[in-house]
């Protein structure tokens, strides 16, 4: 019995560890996403571990992300870490922090090649977190840092515009 | 009567509409643009606790390379050997950098008075690293992280702001850098040419306001 209960949590660890992989994406992936014109609600957080205002709030999304885990929204975790020994920054992180979401890794580091393609009133500055559902026109721009409660806030009035 | 109070209510709202649109283009949210002159500014120099001032600063023939920086954002921390070898090699072309932190000490303590300046000795750098304690200057040009660039060119007796932005493309892997976008809106300058990309966006660290 112990044996297999020492499997048993073996092996959901191993599929806890899978499910929390960062998978480096490019431009056209992020495009990709926020192009999609079927109706979820991406809630895509730009962050990165050395950005110390992004980690504080960092709970916010999980919390977001439990919450509605029924409906047609998805967390995306866009971090804009080094890909250069992300494996010792990025990788530990989000295997501490689990999410009910996905975590990628935006390697483009030519900012200006792409910063505008989100938002024309984005310099650069992180984090920031960009709303979009093609289906219902929602295309929303969050300069600013949240609270669990301001996130949730700021979703459910998005979605209900 | 009727009437009066009509038209008195009608004025009223008139007279708030008018109020209203005003006050949402104060001047506080303006900052400069490319092209736009830019106005003289004093901040103390961490390293010497004396005032520099954008207009005076020594070896500033040309220009100035406006850099907000600071001291603990990894971003700012990956770029400074870079900001450090600009200045050695455009001080000498009358484009010195004028480095600033605007960050409030309370919620970035590495960013404190005494711990810029102990930063700035232990690097020795090679030009004044100011302290923007009322953050005044950072509105003023809009920056809006770490690090901000801005350069700021000499016409005639007119300062103007000719890029802002990045530095360049590549924050982790300088030997890789394809577009420096900054060194060539000053090359540009140098030769009398106008600069092909006046602002290029780059990831940094948000400058920590006060909060009010």
């Amino acid at each position: 019995m112990r044996k297999s209960l020492f499997i048993l949590t073996l092996m959901l660890s191993f599929a806890m560890a899978q499910a929390q992989q960062a998978e480096i994406i490019k431009l056209a992936d992020l495009e990709r996403i926020i192009k999609s014109d079927n109706d979820t609600t991406y809630v895509i957080n730009f962050w990165a571990t050395w950005c110390v205002p992004c980690v504080k709030e960092f709970p916010s999304f999980q919390a977001l992300a439990k919450k509605h885990t029924n409906e047609k929204v998805k967390v995306l975790m866009m971090s804009l870490d080094f890909k250069k020994g992300y494996q010792q920054t990025l990788v530990p992180f989000i295997a501490k922090h689990p999410i009910n979401g996905n975590v990628y890794l935006l390697d483009e580091p030519d900012y200006n090649s792409w910063i505008n393609k989100v938002s024309n009133e984005w310099q650069g500055e992180i984090p920031v977190t960009l709303m979009v559902n093609n289906a219902k026109k929602i295309y929303t721009f969050f300069n600013r840092d949240f609270t669990p409660s301001a996130l949730e806030e700021s979703y459910i009035k998005t979605i209900k515009k | 009567m009727k009437k009066i109070i009509t038209s008195r209510t009608v004025f009223t709202v008139i007279a708030t509409a008018i109020v209203c649109g005003l006050l949402s283009f104060a001047p506080a949210e303006k900052s400069y643009k490319i092209g736009d002159k830019v106005a003289d500014f004093s901040l103390k120099n961490v390293e010497n606790g004396k005032m520099v001032s954008l207009y005076s600063l020594p070896g500033a023939t040309k220009g100035v390379i406006v850099m907000f920086t600071c001291n603990h954002c990894p971003f700012a921390k990956k770029y400074e050997q870079r900001i450090m070898d600009l200045d050695k090699k455009y001080a000498a072309l009358g484009f010195p950098v004028l480095a600033i932190s605007p960050n409030d000490p309370s919620i970035a303590p590495d960013d404190s008075y005494d711990n810029l300046a102990a930063r700035a000795k232990e690097k020795n750098y090679s030009f004044p690293y100011a302290f923007d304690e009322t953050q005044g200057v950072a509105k003023a040009f809009g920056a809006a992280k770490t690090p901000h660039a801005f350069l700021v060119a000499k016409e005639g007796d007119k300062w103007v702001l000719k890029y802002m932005g990045g530095i360049d493309d590549n924050p982790d892997e300088p030997e890789n850098v394809k577009k420096p976008y900054l060194a060539n809106a000053i090359d540009a300058v140098l030769a009398g040419k106008p600069v092909a990309v006046t602002e290029a966006k780059a990831i940094g660290c948000t400058i920590k306001w006060k909060q009010s």
